[in-house]
C-alpha cells in the first residue's frame, strides 16, 4: 500500500475516535464542560495533562531544536518538565482544594476584586491566544506535509475535528480525548526512536542507546557525534552552550514557571476529586510527558548522526546530489531542506561556515518528520508519525481553546456582566464561546499574524510573568493586597512584552525594534524569549511594595487562604 | 469534619513548607546546579557514554523531578493523615 493511503487510513482512524469519543462524552452541566464533572482519575488525568502540555513544539520541533543546539537544547528539556515540580507543590493542590472552575476566579475571590479578575482574564487571553496559533498553524502544517492536501483544507479539517469534541463534551469530551491523543502521540514518537536506537548502538532503549558505542565499535555514539560536528565547523555537541551560562540559567527558569502558569494546564488539576489526586496527579502527568522528554535528546543525537553521516560518509568524502536517497528530494520539495551548490561540483558540502555551506536550509523539524525515512523505517510507521503530530497539535488546542472559553463565558459572561444567568444559559453560553474561540484560532492560523513566528516561546514568558506570580501570592502570602495583585500584573507582562517588543519589533512588526535584537543590546545577554523570570520577578517586588502602602486585605481572604492550604473539607469542584 | 486549632494550622503548614523548601533545594540543585551552573565540572566525569553535565541536563533532571513529586505526595499524604485532615476521613 503507499504511504499517502496508509497514511489516509491511520490518520483517518484516529481521527473517528475522536469523534467516537465526543460523541461518547457529551457534557450535560456547567461542572462537566469546566472540570469533566470534577472525578477523573488522577492517572487518567495525567496522561490527559500529558496530552494537553505536549503541543506540536514538543513532538515536531523540540528534538530539532536539540539537533542542532546540542547541550544548548536542554533548557527545553530541563524547563519543560521541571516546572510540574512547581507546580505540584506550590500550586495544583492549593487551587484543587479552592474548588472552582477557572484561574481567573480564584484571582477575583483572593485579590477580592472584580479588578484583578479581569485583569488575568486579559493577561489569560494574551497567553493561550499566542499558544493556540502555533497550535493551529501545526495542524496545518503536519496535514500539508503528510497527506499533501492544502494547508488551508487541513486547517479546516483540524477545526471541525475540534468542534466537534470541545463544543459538545467541553472538557469532559477533551480528557478523554486527549488520553487517546497521549496514546496516538507516544507510540508515534517512540516506535521510530527504538528502531533508530537499535540500528546505531543495538540497544532497544533510545534513553540508554544515546550512552552507548555505536554497535559494532567501541566507539561511544556521543563521541562520534561530537567528532563529526567539530570536523565540519560546529561546536562540539556535548558542550555548545546557548549564548551564556546566565542567558540558560534564565531561559530555564522562565520556560519552568511559565509552565507552571499557562492556564491550560493549570485548570487540568481541577477535573481530580481530591487534594491529594491533584499533588499525584501532577506526577503522573510528568511521567507521562518524561518519556517523550528523555526520548527526544536520543532522537535528537542519533538523528543528527545519521544526517550528517548521511552527507559525509567519510571524513572529506561528501555526498553526490546525484545519488542522494530518496527522503532527501521528498523533504526538498516542502522547502525544509534545501541544496545549493556553491563550488558547482555536485558535491554536498554541509559546513558550519556560511560561505562554503551548501546545505542552505536544514530545518529543525526535519529531525521528527523525516527521521522514519532516514532510518529506513516502513510506510506504517512513517503514517504514524502524522497522526501523532496531529495528535499532539489538536490536544493542546482544545486545551487552550477551554481555557479561553471557560475564561469568557464564566468569569466575564457570569462572573461580571450576567451574575444571574442560570446554569443552562450558561452552558449554552461556553458552548458558544468555544465556537466561536475556535472560529478566531482557525482565522489567525490562516492568517498568522507577524507575532506569530515567537508565539509559543511568547506565551511561556508571559504566563511566567503575570499569571504565576498572582497564583504564588494568593496561596503564599495573607497580605499582598488587590492593588498590589493588580499592579504586579501589569508590570510583570508590560516589562516583559516591551522587552520582547523593543527587540523583536512591536507586535513583531520588521522595523518597529527600536532596539536592535542582538546580544549586546540585550539586558545582561538575555534574549527576548528567556525575559519572563526577570519580568516575574518585578511582578513580584511591585505587588509587594504595593501591598505595604495600600490597606491590608478583609478577613475573609485571610480565611479563605487559611482554607485552601488544608486538604480536609475540600468539595468537589462547585459553582458558587 | 475536624477542625484544626489556630496553632495545628500553623504547625500543618509550617511542616509542609519545610518539607517543600527541601525538595526544591534538590530541584534546584539537579536542573540549574548539575545541568547548568556545574556542567563543566561534572562533564570531567564520564558515565558510559554520557558525560555527567550533559547526563543530568538532557537525562538525569527530569528523572529526579519524577521522583520529587512522588515523594512529596507521599510524605504529604501521612502529614494529612497525622494532622486528621486526610480527605478520606476528614470530609
Amino acid at each position: 500500500m503507499d504511504l499517502r493511503t496508509l497514511s489516509y487510513i491511520v490518520v483517518g482512524s484516529t481521527f473517528a475516535l475522536y469523534i467516537g469519543i465526543a460523541i461518547w462524552s457529551r457534557a450535560g452541566s456547567t461542572k462537566d464542560f469546566y472540570v469533566a464533572g470534577g472525578g477523573v482519575h488522577p492517572v487518567a488525568n495525567g496522561m490527559a495533562t500529558a496530552a494537553d502540555w505536549m503541543s506540536a513544539a514538543s513532538f515536531i520541533s523540540m528534538a530539532g531544536m536539540i539537533a542542532f543546539m546540542g547541550y544548548g537544547g536542554s533548557v527545553f528539556l530541563m524547563g519543560w518538565t521541571g516546572g510540574f515540580v512547581i507546580l505540584a507543590m506550590l500550586l495544583a493542590p492549593y487551587l484543587r482544594k479552592y474548588g472552582k472552575f477557572t484561574v481567573p476566579e480564584f484571582i477575583g475571590d483572593r485579590f477580592y476584586s472584580r479588578s484583578a479578575r479581569a485583569v488575568a482574564v486579559i493577561c489569560l487571553i494574551i497567553c493561550s491566544v499566542t499558544y493556540v496559533i502555533g497550535q493551529m498553524k501545526g495542524v496545518g502544517v503536519a496535514f500539508s506535509r503528510f497527506l499533501e492536501v492544502e494547508y488551508d483544507t487541513g486547517l479546516y479539517v483540524g477545526m471541525i475535528i475540534v468542534f466537534f469534541y470541545a463544543v459538545l463534551g467541553g472538557m469532559k469530551g477533551i480528557t478523554y480525548t486527549q488520553i487517546a491523543q497521549y496514546c496516538v502521540l507516544i507510540l508515534a514518537y517512540t516506535i521510530p526512536a527504538v528502531f533508530i536506537s537499535l540500528q546505531l548502538t543495538g540497544n532497544p532503549i533510545p534513553q540508554l542507546g544515546l550512552g552507548s558505542a555505536m554497535a559494532g565499535t567501541d566507539t561511544y555514539l556521543l563521541d562520534r557525534l561530537d567528532q563529526v560536528v567539530t570536523e565540519l565547523g560546529f561546536d562540539r555537541y556535548t558542550t555548545h552552550e546557548r549564548l551564556s551560562t546566565l542567558n540558560m540559567f534564565a531561559y530555564t527558569a522562565s520556560l519552568m514557571i511559565g509552565t507552571a502558569g499557562l492556564p491550560h494546564v493549570i485548570i487540568r488539576f481541577f477535573t481530580v476529586p481530591k487534594v491529594k489526586d491533584a499533588r499525584s496527579s501532577a506526577g503522573w502527568a510528568l511521567v507521562f510527558i518524561a518519556i517523550l522528554y528523555t526520548t527526544a535528546p536520543a532522537v535528537a543525537g542519533m538523528a543528527r548522526l545519521n544526517l550528517m553521516q548521511t552527507i559525509e560518509p567519510q571524513p572529506g568524502n561528501y555526498l553526490a546530489y546525484e545519488e542522494r536517497p530518496q527522503w532527501f528530494s521528498n523533504w526538498e520539495k516542502t522547502g525544509l531542506l534545501a541544496f545549493e551548490d556553491k563550488n558547482a561540483d555536485g558535491l554536498i558540502q554541509y559546513s558550519a561556515n556560511a560561505g562554503t555551506n551548501e546545505m542552505v536550509t536544514v530545518d529543525n523539524d526535519i529531525i521528527v518528520l523525516a527521521n522514519p525515512e532516514i532510518a529506513r523505517l516502513p510506510n506504517w510507521v512513517i503514517a504514524l508519525v502524522a497522526a501523532g503530530g496531529l495528535a499532539a497539535a489538536l490536544s493542546t488546542a482544545a486545551g487552550l481553546l477551554l481555557a479561553i472559553s471557560s475564561s469568557i463565558s464564566h468569569d466575564l459572561l457570569k462572573g461580571m456582566i450576567a451574575p444571574d444567568i442560570s446554569e443552562k444559559a450558561e452552558l449554552m453560553a461556553s458552548r458558544i464561546a468555544m465556537a466561536v474561540a475556535i472560529v478566531g484560532a482557525g482565522y489567525l492560523g490562516l492568517h498568522p499574524p507577524g507575532f506569530a513566528a515567537g508565539t509559543v516561546a511568547l506565551a511561556f514568558g508571559l504566563a511566567a510573568s503575570s499569571i504565576f506570580p498572582a497564583l504564588m501570592m494568593g496561596i503564599f502570602s495573607k497580605a499582598v493586597t488587590r492593588e498590589g495583585a493588580i499592579a504586579g500584573m501589569v508590570a510583570g507582562i508590560g516589562v516583559t512584552l516591551l522587552y520582547v517588543f523593543q527587540h523583536k519589533g512591536i507586535m513583531f512588526m520588521p522595523g518597529t525594534a527600536f532596539l536592535g535584537d542582538s546580544p549586546e543590546n540585550w539586558f545582561l545577554g538575555i534574549e527576548p524569549n528567556a525575559f519572563g523570570v526577570v519580568g516575574a520577578i518585578v511582578n513580584f517586588t511591585v505587588a509587594f511594595a504595593v501591598s505595604r502602602v495600600t490597606a491590608q486585605p478583609p478577613a475573609s481572604v485571610r480565611e479563605l487562604v487559611e482554607n485552601i492550604r488544608v486538604p480536609a473539607g475540600a468539595s468537589a469542584a462547585r459553582d458558587h | 469534619m475536624p477542625r484544626l486549632t489556630e496553632q495545628q494550622a500553623a504547625a500543618y503548614w509550617k511542616r509542609n513548607l519545610a518539607l517543600m523548601a527541601k525538595l526544591l533545594v534538590i530541584w534546584f540543585v539537579v536542573s540549574f546546579g548539575c545541568g547548568i551552573l556545574f556542567v563543566d565540572a561534572l562533564n570531567q566525569i564520564q558515565i558510559g557514554g554520557y558525560k555527567l553535565g550533559f547526563w543530568f541536563a538532557q537525562q538525569g533532571s527530569i528523572y529526579v523531578f519524577v521522583a520529587l513529586i512522588f515523594y512529596y505526595t507521599r510524605r504529604m499524604t501521612a502529614l494529612d493523615r497525622e494532622f486528621g485532615v486526610d480527605e478520606d476521613q476528614g470530609a
